[in-house]
């Protein structure tokens, strides 16, 4: 869905991305280094199961919660890849604001 | 616990910045609270990480763009405590006052005398059969990660709705040699703009600007429709085809992703949460906090600066800023309420010029009905507890639900993890139709603290004693 330009000097960052090895520039998001991966579901919703993925990637939407090191419902567009980073879509987990 | 700042800004956009840099060099102690890791909020997304790695790209991204990389470094100078990467969950008090945020996961609480509220806009929501599925995001999404990251789409893709945004990235991505299928413009309204043409004539550089985006889409040969009056994405597990009706005709194209943008809107849960009087803008078509001309709010603690308080534009987000922080430094007692007049003279004057541009641009570009409350019933509204148009039609003919908080108890609508923000100007938008009444007299849903996801152990990170009533859990 996603694909960098060219001239980008950034240093990579390795992380790992529903399992696959993918190297992603410094700076890159959990959500943003998932969308270069392709347009499937990055969740699936714990009430009707169907698939969804980042559509706002400025921390308003939540719909990019995403398993980041195990742990589950981080919003994946607010959190800067670190070296080894596991992110991993997540399913049915719920989230209850109030 | 932290010492008490004269003034606590959320938000290190053009309005957080230019507020923060002023209210330090007239010698309040001044602490910047953002999201993000870097500063320039949204409109200068990672401007300085750019610059500093791809800096090709600005010239695809524009001179606009690049303004926030100056503006960005001086704030960088300043004397403020900037806390990146923080996250603002509560602030309580009306003279003074403690603020809570969660930053590298821990919690913290900072005291202010003042605060200085600039969470910047967010893209109206803009639902449409379909809209949930992956492949389908908003154009400021993509403009993010166009700046932020250097991403852009692959594959076949098209852009849906209207305003500025919408054209600026479109032309953005031409620029870096990417181009759309196609732009589906939804129907715009040229007569009822046209009488305030003027206003906007009169501001310096809106219309060369727009109207060189349109040159450009039209060099790209990029196939612009125009007056659509209906979308649906379609597709199983992702978009796959997006139907459109414009001219009377009704036409399906494949798709691999679709970009949706009806407009921006204040960012608005941290000033509801907060209880601060708000109104309905009509022309903008959402509501905003009540402000006097300092941005000064219902609550004495907490002025508002930027595109939360109406939307303005980056360069008048800015000039408020500075106008915001000259209130805070006359409260403080730094400089008199005369002197802080004629020193606001500058920011008021360039702040009105762009102020002058909006009449036209509300106009042209606000909202027909069926994007703010879609006819469809199947079309969800609230996202995270999906509850459809239809289901929130019903509960107000059958009466069970005259009003949006009463929607909350009933099925849930806005009590997800996004907590409203992208149904709540749908809802009442919906109860308003089917009631017959104007938006103003529905209301909007009440927003609680804490604004952010916080866990009992983030709270347990706190260091003062946590007081039940403060963390609103
Ligand atoms: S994509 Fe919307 S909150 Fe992350």
């Amino acid at each position: 869905m996603f694909k960098l330009l060219p001239d980008n000097a950034a240093t990579t960052v390795t992380v790992m991305v529903n399992g696959k090895t993918v190297s992603v520039p410094q700076g890159f998001t959990a959500a943003a280094a998932m969308l270069l991966q392709g347009n499937g579901a990055t969740r699936t919703s714990a009430l009707s199961g169907e698939g969804r993925a980042p559509y706002c990637m400025m921390g308003v939407c939540f719909e990019c919660l995403m398993d980041i090191n195990g742990e589950p419902n981080q919003q994946g567009c607010l959190v800067t890849v670190t070296e080894g980073m596991r992110i991993n879509a997540q399913h049915g987990k719920r989230m209850v604001a109030e | 616990m932290s010492p008490p700042f004269d003034l606590a800004i959320v938000g290190a956009g053009p309005a957080g910045m230019a507020a923060a840099m002023t209210a330090a060099e007239l010698g309040l102690s001044v602490a910047v609270l953002d999201e993000q890791p870097e500063p320039g909020g949204q409109i200068y997304r990672g401007v300085e990480r750019l610059a500093a790695t791809r800096p090709n790209h600005l010239a695809w991204l524009g001179p606009d763009y690049a303004a926030g990389l100056e503006l960005a470094r001086s704030f960088r100078k300043a004397k403020v405590e900037y806390l990146d990467g923080a996250k603002v969950w509560q602030i309580e008090g009306t003279s003074a006052g403690r603020l809570f945020y969660k930053r590298h996961s821990a919690a913290g609480i900072l005291t202010a005398q003042k605060f200085l509220i600039a969470p910047g806009a967010m893209e109206r929501p803009m639902p449409v059969p379909g809209w949930t599925l992956p492949g389908v995001m908003t154009c400021g999404a993509a403009q993010t990660v166009l700046k932020a990251h250097g991403l852009v789409p692959q594959g076949r893709f098209v852009l849906a709705g209207c305003g500025p945004l919408l054209l600026l990235l479109a032309t953005q991505l031409v620029r870096a040699g990417i181009k759309p299928a196609a732009i589906l413009e939804t129907e715009i309204n040229r007569w009822t703009a046209l009488p305030r043409l003027p206003g906007f004539l009169a501001a310096p550089g809106y219309l060369g600007k727009g109207l060189g985006l349109l040159r450009e889409l039209k060099a790209a040969s990029i196939a612009v429709h125009k007056g659509v009056t209906h979308l649906a994405i379609k597709g199983d597990t992702q978009a796959r085809e997006i139907e459109y009706t414009c001219g009377g005709a009704t036409r399906t194209e494949p798709v691999d992703l679709v970009l949706l943008h009806q407009g921006v809107v204040p960012n608005g849960n941290l000033a509801w949460s907060m209880r601060l009087a708000h109104e309905w803008d009509d022309a903008q078509r959402s509501y905003r906090p009540v402000l006097d001309a300092w941005g000064r709010s219902s609550n004495p603690a907490v002025l508002v600066a930027g595109d939360a308080g109406g939307i303005i534009g980056a360069k008048g987000a800015e000039a408020m800023g500075r106008v915001a922080a000259f209130a805070a430094a006359t409260d403080a007692g730094k400089i008199s309420a005369g002197d802080a007049g004629e020193r606001a003279n500058a920011a008021r004057a360039e702040f009105a010029k762009h102020r002058g541009a909006r009449p036209f641009l509300d106009a042209l570009y606000r909202p027909q009905q069926q994007w703010v409350a879609p006819p469809d019933a199947d079309t969800m509204v609230c996202r995270c507890e999906e509850v459809r148009a239809g289901e929130i039609r019903r509960l107000v003919t059958d009466q069970l639900c005259p009003g949006p908080n009463q929607m909350k108890s009933f099925v849930r609508c806005g009590m997800g993890p996004c907590q409203g923000r992208l149904c709540g100007l749908t809802t009442v938008e919906i109860i308003a139709e089917c009631r017959g009444l104007p938006v103003k007299d529905i209301g909007y849903y009440r927003i609680r603290s804490p604004i952010k996801p916080i866990t009992v152990g983030d709270l347990a990170t706190l260091d003062v004693p946590r007081r039940d009533d403060a963390v609103g859990l």
